[in-house]
């Protein structure tokens, strides 16, 4: 039981529930299906790009460039599949914007991998040189019409039902990525060798390279994961607006890492679950959606999710300190 | 005789035209402990490496169970049972222990799926051979460093170890870890594996070893049964100069005595290049010509404290909640305290609260007569306390600045000039010469502390608080984890800043260094005062049986 109420996901699922609670109380309307469909939609594509922070975290390095990759993927994509006239699903436009995304994270990892540089002074000259590229070289327009397949997914939801109103609400198909990415990222991370080499190399690199684990192969993987997890987010980000801008998705880089940290990983490297970032993703989607539902400005979202950051992290480091502490004095 | 399992066959290997080793040879056998003893830089972690085949030798091979290898390469090592346990022991802090000890099994299996009920069977299996108990559940991180060496030995012997290879195991153990990790090997021992144990306290490796080898300076000077060797040997050995303290007639009696070990004794010119370094007799208030060879055999034989009356530092019944209590003391002028007691008995924090770290909660503290107010680092330094803490690399150095600013650090106000800027020559003037008198052995001052060996980072330390001309020396075991030729050179230093006054409290758990060096020993537990030992008289035996009797 005390190890269990040492767990940050505990703690996190309890401040999630308790929020949703006191919102719900204030505006009934928080628990009803439509808002709760909604919000599984909303924390789609932060879901999505925070599983792939979470493992570069987990394996001991950072990246910062996610978000320009996902914007790149998603406005090539359709920029390329609007020239060729394609009317087909849009299977084949998450293909491409993955593919897109993945060889954009190979690209990171021949300078983390081969060169050996920081990861963060890597992905920050990545995502600017990104970004640069996209705006000078694709296009700065925004695309409103998209390709027929995305705009047919974007209506597409499963499970539907009617609401109290009459009106039929159903759950967004993009939540199934989302779903679907977690559940084989978990996998990956606690079932599979590869996974525990990442928690290794994140514990202690010369141990792992010791014991046999291949890092730069490890690196490979991790930064072609992150990039094509990014695609699909991106993919999914245009798909919901309806567009594809080549400018949307800037400054959700700290908000999605913020994420991840709330949801117990280490920035150090070692530590993080999929079941922690998930629910810190569903904590600071649900404030962000609950404060538009208490009609609270909305730049005040940015201060509170900003203190709830700083507030439960600040927690879990003094909770930590004091353990380690404690075990020195007996 | 034990069967020879693995044996290292005339190994030279250079670095960049530098010999770290030249023509070594080296047996273990199985049911034997061998004990590799050197100096800092004397080629130990070289040969090691080259054993563990994470390192080619330049000529020379390194036969297992009878074959010859030119390349050993590291997996070939682990498969005929070679296995290193380093210092930082390869552990994952983030992993479970179960995770840990099975995870090399697991790779070398090539599975790409875990098998969590496998990996905990495995960890059990390998907690069981060692006849230990250990929550398997715990993270690695929340360990103590005895019980990670625990693990990492588990781990080792999980891959059939048939020769374990320990650099310096008890560096960072308490007495009673020390003796738990002894049996461990002695039991090993007894199971049939070769144990090599490299290490400096020789105390230690007097009484763990079978046989013993000694390097210096890439050289094997010593090798034989440890029946054959004093303490006062493989000082000798390893520094090529006696011990400064025990003057040995005995020693190079018994030395002579054995015509077969001269065979072994391999005099080379550099031999003298330690012993014939200069001394520095500037700053030396007695103007004595050596600190090495005319030091008597014990301080308090010979050297009667300077001034009997004040006692500098008056500490009267010091209370921090948790920590220590009701302690009451005093240290004179010149005179060399001892503070011991084991991890937990509060030593440390009553170092920390003397010097405003953690302010005690009650008691007073009189410097020179006078009531002091100590609630922070400021406060300790303006009274004339400097505190040299346990832990150099992450409480005592900047690590990635220069010799120089790290020497000048506590004492930038006594080399500014009247507008408060610091002026550089008298800074390099009083750098040099604590480089000099400290015999820190560096390039040039500018080099940073981290290139430095361990002896050499703790001068610097010393010397940063030596240069604020304190009048109170705190000292948190200034010699843990340096060799001993540097070690018998901190405790000279501070015998010559006892001998011009300074009031010196030494905290160790070395007890020859309290025996040699210290006048008086409080011996603490539970965060009181037990003992108050007069050192005269006292010898480590006595001392030891102290302890013993506290836990």
């Amino acid at each position: 039981m005390r190890r269990l109420l040492r767990k940050q996901e505990v703690w996190l699922a309890l401040l999630t529930l308790t929020l949703g609670v006191g919102i719900g109380l204030v505006n009934p309307a928080f628990w009803s299906l439509a808002n709760i469909f909604d919000l599984c939609k909303s924390s789609t594509v932060m879901g999505l790009f925070a599983l792939g922070v979470l493992v570069v975290l987990v394996s001991g390095g950072i990246d910062v460039s996610f978000a320009a990759v996902g914007a790149f993927s998603m406005y090539v994509t359709s920029k390329v599949l609007l020239a060729l006239g394609f009317q087909g699903s849009a299977a084949l436009a998450f293909l491409l914007a993955g593919a897109i995304g993945l060889s954009l994270g190979l690209f990171n990892t021949l300078f983390i991998a081969f060169f050996r540089l920081p990861t963060l002074i890597v992905t920050l000259g990545s995502a600017s040189l990104f970004r640069g590229l996209l705006l000078a070289f694709i296009g700065t327009t925004i695309v409103n019409n998209l390709p027929e397949g995305m705009v047919r997914f974007s209506k597409l939801t499963l499970w539907e039902r009617t609401a109290a109103g009459g009106t039929p609400v159903g759950l967004s198909a993009s939540f199934v990525l989302f779903v679907l990415a977690a559940v084989l990222v978990g996998f990956l991370l606690q079932r599979t060798m590869l996974g525990r080499g990442i928690y290794a190399m994140g514990g202690s690199p010369v141990a792992a390279e010791r014991a046999g684990f291949r890092i730069r192969r490890q690196q490979l993987f991790i930064y072609g994961l992150v990039g094509l997890l990014s695609g699909v987010a991106g993919l999914v980000h245009a798909c919901m607006m309806r567009n594809a801008n080549p400018f949307d998705l800037a400054g959700l880089e700290l908000n999605v890492i913020a994420a991840v940290v709330l949801g117990g990983a280490s920035v150090t490297g070692g530590r993080g679950t999929v079941l922690g970032t998930v629910l810190g993703v569903l904590l600071i989607v649900t404030i962000s959606n609950s404060l538009i539902l208490l009609d609270i400005p909305s730049y005040w979202q940015k201060v509170v999710t900003g203190l709830v950051i700083l507030v439960s992290t600040g927690i879990t480091a003094r909770t930590s300190g004091r353990r380690i502490h404690g075990v020195g004095l007996c | 005789m034990a069967q020879e399992y693995v044996a290292a066959n005339h190994i030279s290997k250079s670095f960049g035209g530098v010999a770290a080793l030249r023509d070594v040879s080296l047996a273990l056998r199985q049911g034997e402990i061998r004990c590799l003893v050197g100096v800092n830089g004397s080629g130990k972690s070289t040969l090691i490496k080259i054993i563990a085949g994470a390192l080619r030798p330049d000529t020379g091979t390194i036969t297992v169970g009878g074959r010859p290898f030119a390349h050993l390469e590291p997996i070939e090592a682990i498969r005929q049972g070679i296995q290193v346990i380093y210092q930082d022991f390869s552990l994952f802090p983030n992993l479970a222990v179960a995770e840990n000890l099975a995870l090399n099994t697991e790779l070398e299996r090539g599975v790409r799926l875990v098998n969590w009920r496998r990996v905990r069977r495995i960890a059990t299996e390998a907690m069981e051979k060692l006849g230990r108990d250990l929550d398997l559940g715990k993270t690695v991180g929340e360990l103590s460093v005895a019980d990670k060496q625990l693990v990492a030995i588990a781990k080792a012997l999980l891959q059939n170890a048939k020769v374990l290879i320990m650099d310096e195991p008890t560096t960072a153990l308490t007495h009673k870890e020390v003796r738990t990790l002894f049996e461990i090997v002695q039991e090993l021992k007894h199971r049939g594996l070769a144990i090599l144990f490299v290490g400096h306290k020789l105390q230690e490796v007097l009484e763990i070893s079978d046989t013993i080898t000694v390097l210096r300076n890439g050289q094997k000077v010593a090798e034989g049964e440890v029946s054959q060797f004093t303490h006062g040997d493989l000082v000798r050995h390893m520094t090529g100069r006696p011990l400064p303290d025990r003057p040995s007639e005995e020693v190079s009696e018994k030395w002579h005595g054995h015509p077969a070990r001269e065979a072994l004794w391999h005099r080379h010119p550099a031999d003298d290049s330690w012993a014939g370094r200069e001394p520095p007799t500037r700053n030396s208030a007695l103007g004595t010509p050596s600190p090495c060879h005319d030091e008597p055999a014990s301080p308090t034989a010979s050297e009667a404290i300077t001034s009997v009356a004040d006692a500098v530092l008056k500490v009267t019944d010091l209370t921090r909640r948790d920590a220590f209590e009701h302690i009451s003391f005093e240290v004179r002028a010149g005179e060399i305290l001892g503070v011991t007691g084991l991890l937990g008995s509060g030593r440390t924090e009553l170092a920390r609260s003397l010097f405003g770290l953690e302010p005690a909660d009650s008691g007073r503290i009189e410097m020179g007569g006078q009531a002091i107010r100590m609630r922070t680092v400021q406060d300790a330094v303006r009274a004339g306390i400097a505190y040299v803490p346990e832990d150099r690399l992450t409480e005592g150095i900047f690590a990635e600045q220069s010799i120089e600013r790290n020497i000048a650090i506590s004492s930038l106000s006594s080399l500014a000039g009247p507008a408060g800027w610091i002026r550089p020559a008298l800074l390099r003037r009083m750098v040099g010469q604590w480089i000099a008198d400290l015999r820190i052995q560096a390039a040039s001052a500018r080099m940073p502390v981290a290139n430095l060996s361990g002896g050499n980072q703790q001068k610097v330390v010393l010397g940063r608080w030596l240069a604020t001309q304190a009048k109170i020396l705190i000292l948190n075991g200034p010699t843990v984890g340096i060799d001993v030729g540097a070690k018998s050179e901190v405790h000279e230093k501070i015998r010559e800043q006892a001998r011009k006054g300074m009031a010196v409290l030494l905290i160790s758990d070395d007890l020859p260094e309290l025996v040699e060096v210290c006048h008086r020993i409080l011996v603490m537990h539970r965060g009181r005062i037990v003992k108050d030992v007069p050192a005269d008289g006292c010898d480590e035996d006595r001392l030891a049986a102290e302890l013993g009797r506290l836990e």
